[in-house]
């Protein structure tokens, strides 16, 4: 008890500061690896001249900083250095993403609801909701564009429609589990009260799901990515970074470096959307951690 | 020789927690010894200490005459949780099975064991059912079940009735008797009802918290075998009376000490 | 796990269809009845309202396109299918030992596990055109290394978290009888965590016909239905396309129902399977 007593805040910083070095130091250390592992490989296989699963050469496997310097070179004679060009074409893909992934989150919480009140809505619809992610959407993408494009809608919307069905599909069987997860003494409890079912939805049942949409949400933050570059590259949209794919690809054999450089940054976009959905998390829902598959 | 012998023996957890100090306890063969007391006073931490689950920050601990963990590796003790802990993919005779299957028994060996522990605790009928079929009271059971199907010369057991209603606690309890009288082990039960305690044991040890520490020990002079009509006893109620006494006891020696502190 | 009353029910089902295999017919009304007032309406509303119909056909189109070119079809499905399984199967393989190995070392798992979810935050199907430039993007294999990759990550993640998922007294009984690590994995960490495995399993198969197929977009062989879809919709020849995609359906909702299936069948004992 007396330990209690003489608390030392001190002790406490010291602590958190080596954490946090250990955290750095671990960060490092797995970058470091991941560098030694690629230029490991490339190296041990050039020497041996195994050529399985695939061949190894300056074509395929570039070197590590080869691809970082391309970002610093002009990404075709006299235009932008690669690393603004792919600067602008992530801002242009993450506008598309963000606005997916809004879209798609919105309608996803709306079908949750629905089956969550009725056992009926539920049968009837549950299967379909999980079947309609077998479409492969992105092969449709085209259709969509065009289909959207003959109603006047420009075509970053179109994929941003393109990117909210592939977010639509967690949130909603996410909002669903969270919904029907309420504590039923609790929901006694505010049968009690007398509470409208609009009530109960609000103050009780949403409050409880919050966990379960946000786990459900890091998986569309980074679905809603996906669906804006592969719907770029079909539908023919050039300032986006699944626009600037379709081009790198093109010249891959001439300079490889630039297609790794622009996947680079479609993976840091993609962090970057789920870090985003990690720290709204942290300030939204303050509770003890819940078990959450 | 002394089926447990704890002597000196405290528990400090990371952290600070003071969870035991100075524990001397010993257990003759076939005892029914019940620690009880309030929660925080280490009663569990000494019981799971005894089975080897949590090692002591000092003192030692010598069960069958070897140290906890070789007891433990030789397999001398079944333990009972709270929660029953079946698994949900095992029926119940295979989960009953479970420490057969361990200890390396036969097919035919194993299926002769399961039917005997079943007429035990008289699940009859039971074996094919899973452990989400049955009610809390039947689960525990089994548990038990699976903690005697080896023999174990010592049987500890953790609240085992805890979070169930009060007629089949005591319906359990008779049942626990009858068990322990025909199986001979000797067992120790952890609760904090005092008249489980009173019912079962042949030795009530009470505990007291901040440290803890054994604060008294009441022998049970209760005759067996004992039945429903025990509880109607003076006797019975006498034991009672002294048991809760001895822990109010511990609890004002207890609430002094940090009356003083607050003030501080 | 074991509380208290029996669970008859659960609120959710785990997979809609996949709860939907074996159950009572009644059960499956609303499904239908849902299917056929959609083609329904689908089949009327593009008179009503003049929609495009070569943009958007009507089912009815769609099914006799299907069953014209029905043989084309199902072998260039059949082939994508093979990529899609291909992948699935050496992904989630390769991500569940991995799994084993870091629950084996819990240090290095819990270390590298926010690393693992970063990673599964990545677009990998942006890379499609790097597995083309490794593989050749007329063979299998470099459809089958982006499904495989596309599996990984959630298998890898899910199953690690249900062999640690473990409830500590669970633990504590296996240590009472002396069990070792091996007898804890094989008898308590690997049965706890199948249904965390077979939630992966579905999702991984949804995956991996995307990824075979979007993979198929930045180049495949002729037969494959990824291509086939697109160079149809590249020529304007929508009925073709949407007969593709119907296939895609197919394969996809059949792959599925069938890792369903096997997840009935592993997991009989779970209360929630066996009503």
């Amino acid at each position: 008890m007396s330990a209690i007593a003489v608390e030392r805040p001190r002790e406490r910083y010291v602590e958190g500061v080596k954490r946090g070095t250990g955290r750095v130091a671990l960060f490092v250390v797995v970058l470091g690896s991941l560098w030694g592992l690629w230029e490991g490989y490339r190296s041990l296989w050039i020497h041996q001249g195994w050529t399985w699963p695939f061949v190894v050469d300056n074509t395929t496997m570039p070197h590590i900083h080869d691809i970082f310097a391309a970002l610093g070179r002009p990404s075709q004679t006299g235009g932008p250095l690669l690393g603004t060009l792919l600067w602008h074409a992530a801002l242009f893909t993450a506008k598309e993403a963000a606005v997916g992934f809004a879209l798609g989150a919105v309608v996803g919480f709306a079908l949750g609801v629905l089956p969550a009140h009725s056992k009926l809505a539920q049968r009837g619809l549950l299967p379909y909701v999980v079947a309609s992610q077998t479409v492969p959407i992105l092969a449709i993408a085209p259709i969509v564009v065009i289909y959207l494009g003959s109603l006047q809608v420009t075509a970053w919307v179109s994929v941003a429609v393109i990117a909210a069905y592939l977010t639509f599909f967690p949130v909603t069987i996410s909002t669903l589990r969270g919904l029907t997860s309420a504590d039923r003494r609790a929901l006694e409890l505010m049968r009690s009260y007398a509470t409208g079912p609009w009530q109960v939805l609000w103050k009780l049942r949403v409050p409880s799901a919050l966990p379960y949409i946000f786990t459900a949400l890091k998986v569309s933050a980074t679905a809603s990515v996906v669906g804006a570059i592969i719907g770029e590259a079909p539908s023919s949209i050039q300032n986006g970074l699944g626009g600037e794919i379709v081009v790198f690809n093109q010249y891959y054999t001439l300079d490889p470096t630039k297609l790794w450089a622009t996947n680079v940054v479609a993976a840091l976009l993609g962090i970057i959307f789920f870090l985003v959905v990690v720290v709204a998390e942290k300030l939204v829902v303050r509770r003890a951690p819940e078990h959450v598959a | 020789m002394s089926v447990v012998d704890v002597s000196g023996v405290s528990k400090t957890f990371t952290g600070g927690t003071n969870a035991l100090q100075g524990i001397e306890l010993t257990i003759e063969p076939g005892e029914f010894v019940s620690l009880i007391g309030p929660s925080g006073c280490g009663k569990s931490t000494l019981l799971r200490i005894m089975g080897d689950l949590i090692e002591p920050s000092s003192g030692d601990v010598v069960v069958n005459g070897k140290t906890a963990r070789r007891a433990r590796i030789d397999r001398d003790y079944g333990i009972v949780f709270q929660d029953p802990v079946l698994y949900d993919w095992r029926t119940v005779a295979k989960n009953i099975a479970l420490p057969l299957e361990l200890a390396g028994w036969d097919r035919r060996r194993r299926a002769a064991r399961i039917r005997d522990m079943l007429n035990l605790v008289e699940l009859n009928g039971f074996a094919d059912h899973h452990p989400w079929q049955l009610s809390g009271g039947m689960q525990q059971r089994v548990s038990i079940a699976r903690a005697l199907s080896f023999d174990p010369a010592l049987l500890l057991m953790d609240e085992p009735f805890g979070a169930l209603d009060e007629m089949t606690r005591e319906r359990l309890n008779n049942q626990l008797l009858e068990i322990w009288a025909r199986s001979g082990s000797t067992v120790v039960f952890v609760t904090h009802s005092i008249a489980e305690a009173v019912f079962l044991s042949t030795r009530v040890v009470i505990m007291s918290p901040r440290p803890g520490r054994i604060s008294s020990v009441i022998p049970n002079d209760l005759p067996q075998p004992r039945t429903a009509a025990t509880r109607e006893e003076p006797r019975f109620f006498e034991l009672v009376t002294q048991v809760r006494d001895a822990l109010h006891l511990g609890a004002d020696v207890d609430r002094q000490p940090e009356a003083a502190e607050a003030r501080l | 796990m074991t509380s208290g009353a029996p669970v008859a029910v659960q609120p959710l089902p785990r997979g809609g269809l996949g709860r939907l295999v074996g159950r009572r017919l009644t059960n499956w009304t609303p499904a239908v009845v849902v299917l056929v007032a959609t083609l329904a309406i689908w089949q009327e509303a593009i008179d009503l309202f003049h929609i495009k119909k070569f943009l958007l056909p009507q089912p009815w189109t769609i099914a006799t396109t299907f069953w014209d070119e029905r043989r084309e079809l199902l072998s260039a499905g059949w082939l994508t299918f093979q990529e899609a399984f291909g992948g699935f199967a050496i992904g989630c393989g390769v991500a569940i030992l991995v799994a084993l190995a870091l629950a084996r070392w819990r240090r290095v798992g819990e270390a590298l596990m926010p690393y693992a979810i970063a990673a599964n935050a990545v677009p990998i199907i942006a890379f499609a055109p790097i597995a083309d430039a490794w593989f050749s993007p007329f063979s299998k294999s470099s459809k089958m290394a982006i499904a495989a990759v596309l599996c990984f990550f959630p298998v890898l993640v899910n199953t690690l978290r249900g062999l640690t998922s473990v409830r500590p007294e669970s633990l504590e009984l296996m240590h009472s009888y002396a069990a070792s690590q091996i007898e804890i994995f094989r008898r308590v960490r690997v049965p706890t965590a199948l249904p965390f495995v077979f939630t992966a399993l579905k999702i991984a198969t949804v995956l991996s016909m995307i990824g075979a197929i979007v993979a198929q977009y930045f180049g495949g062989s002729f037969n494959d239905l990824g291509v086939l879809i697109n160079s149809r919709s590249q020529t304007f020849a929508y009925k073709e396309a949407w007969a593709g995609i119907f296939v895609a359906c197919l394969y996809g909702i059949a792959f599925y129902i069938a890792v369903a299936f096997v997840e009935r069948l592993a997991l009989r004992w779970q209360p929630s399977t066996s009503d």
